[in-house]
């Protein structure tokens, strides 16, 4: 089946850039909104724009009912869901398929098993792929937590199975504090996700973030190389690259075809990515779980392999095989990513929605700024600060940061407070240029190097 | 006696309680102190709590729990 129309069941910068990637292909878009995003670039873009509901989320863009009689009224042949929202939920999948639309993505079923993070790291065991050391499965009951707390050693993490995306997880030290912490994380997945169940994992100290990009056409299984992901605040990524300069060509290796082998016994369809974390003094690495949807990290794997991967996910969800063998791709230079928030680092990452009065964007060959953003927008309060993703190619890693470094001043958003100050300190730190850092680097050199930074600012004030 | 209005500092999605199975904060009629709780704004995703700012009597909200708000509406008024 050929995809004449997508509906586009998101917003934010990903919308623009699947209105985009759809038009390159000859498609017709339609772009659902909140009555909050009726201005929105992605509706400016689209083809045609239908209102389904309030500005909250959960009655707007989580709203499956919603969405379905918009794909419904449209005649859209398929539905792209974006990140975030709906696009890993199971039953919105089986409701696209249901009604004879094609959902760009995998299965129900895959999202269901992937989505399930204690299935997902048995498939991955079966697969070959390393996992962190921790319990297999769900714990029953506290009893047999306490044993394998006691078998794997502290500090453990103890996570939700139905969690994920750096949500319900708790850090222990001790085996008092297992106890305490144990019934309270169980009650609190209960609320969030619906379901109290647990698993044990040890935490990997000074661990590494790396994540392999895959594509799959349920017969053929290809990566994109990996993409680093360290520099995160509150679990949340800041700053990504690729390829991840910390990873030697052996381990490289091992790492893809440790992915492409788990797309392998899921057959696989669309794009997908499965994290790790890395631990660079034993070189090993260790799976996480497997995100089933485009990541928002995406541009930096296409500026460096030339692959564009939401047309590639289009045309999957179409029907065609693979556009690509293995040997065809080929890292070529270093890609950095900036996520450009509407927060302010001078006070505790403060939200700041608001309108936004000028826009320039840097311009070049080797410069991308995938945004919501144009000059008189107004930033809503209602959903994510991600205003922009600021993403820049160079020939090898330094000249990337210099490239970088031009960007960010160039990038002028004028309006209100924006994290283009936190990443125009980071591109410039030394540490940050050697690529000596890992997941708790970021928090710490915030309190450390950034901190002092802002009060000396104040002062000048 | 007058009566003073209570406003919101951000724009965002107002909640009167501290999660969705909670007791408000405050009931309408209640008295409050002016470091008192009287509900959270959400604004891109992050929960700030709002303090009264005010103390008095007899609190009446004039926006419902989970309503979108704009920076500087009127959340609630209190008799002083």
């Amino acid at each position: 089946m050929t995809i004449r129309s997508l509906l586009i069941a998101n917003r934010g910068e990903i919308a623009v850039r699947i209105n985009r990637a759809a038009k390159a292909l000859g498609m017709r878009t339609v772009q659902v909104y909140s009555q909050a995003d009726a201005s929105s670039l992605a509706v400016r873009l689209a083809d045609e724009a239908i209102e389904i509901g309030p500005p909250a989320a959960r009655k707007s863009y989580l709203n499956i009912d919603a969405v379905m009689a918009a794909a419904r009224a449209a005649k859209v042949d398929a539905v792209h869901p974006g990140y975030g929202f709906l696009s890993e939920n199971a039953e919105f999948a089986d409701a696209v398929a249901a009604a004879g639309i094609a959902f760009v993505g995998p299965s129900a079923e895959a999202i269901r098993l992937l989505g399930d993070k204690v299935a997902a790291r048995r498939v991955a065991a079966e697969a070959g792929v390393p996992t962190v050391p921790g319990s297999d499965g769900r714990v029953a009951d506290v009893g047999e937590a306490r044993e394998i707390a006691a078998r794997i050693g502290f500090p453990l993490m103890i996570k939700a199975a139905a969690g994920g995306g750096g949500r319900g997880i708790r850090i222990v030290s001790s085996m008092e504090e297992f106890e305490r912490q144990f019934p309270q994380a169980s009650a609190e997945a209960a609320a969030a996700f619906g379901d109290g169940g647990l698993y044990i994992e040890k935490v990997i100290e000074q661990a590494r973030h790396v994540e392999v990009q895959i594509l799959g056409d349920g017969t053929n299984f290809v990566h994109c190389f990996e993409r680093e992901c360290s520099l995160q605040r509150r679990r949340q990524k800041v700053w990504e690259e690729a390829p991840s300069v910390t990873l030697g060509p052996h381990i490289r290796e091992k790492l893809c075809a440790s992915a492409v082998a788990l797309a392998r016994a899921v057959a696989y369809r669309g794009a997908g990515t499965v994290e790790y974390l890395y631990d660079e003094a034993s070189e090993e690495f260790y799976f996480i779980e497997v995100n089933t949807r485009i990541q928002v990290e995406h541009p930096v794997t296409e500026m460096i392999t030339g692959i564009d991967l939401v047309q590639e996910m289009l045309r999957i969800a179409g029907g065609a095989p693979l556009s690509v063998r293995q040997e065809d791709i080929r890292v070529s230079g270093h890609a950095v990513e900036c996520r450009i928030n509407a927060e302010d680092p001078y006070r505790d990452f403060m939200p700041a929605p608001g309108p936004v009065h000028e826009l320039e964007v840097p311009d070049g060959e080797r410069v991308r700024f995938d945004t919501l953003l144009y000059a008189g927008y107004e930033v809503s309060p209602f959903y994510d600060s991600l205003l922009g993703k600021l993403v820049v190619h160079g020939s090898d890693r330094a000249d990337c940061l210099q490239r970088l470094r031009d960007a960010l001043a160039a990038l002028k958003i004028v309006g209100i407070a924006t994290t283009v100050p936190l990443h125009q300190a980071l591109a410039a730190d030394p540490e940050v240029a050697a690529s000596r850092y890992h997941t708790r680097f970021l928090e710490h050199w915030l309190q450390t190097v950034f901190a002092p930074v802002q009060g000396g600012r104040e002062e000048a004030r | 006696m007058s009566k003073a209005e209570i406003r919101s500092p951000l724009p965002g999605t107002f909640y009167r309680k501290p999660a969705p199975d909670s007791p408000p904060f405050k009931q309408d009629g209640d008295a409050v102190a002016a470091s008192d709780v009287i509900g959270l704004i959400e604004v891109m995703k992050s929960f700030h709590e709002i303090q009264a700012g005010i103390a008095g009597n007899g609190i009446a909200f004039t926006v419902d729990d989970g309503d979108p708000v704009m920076a500087g509406q009127v959340l609630a008024e209190v008799e002083q």
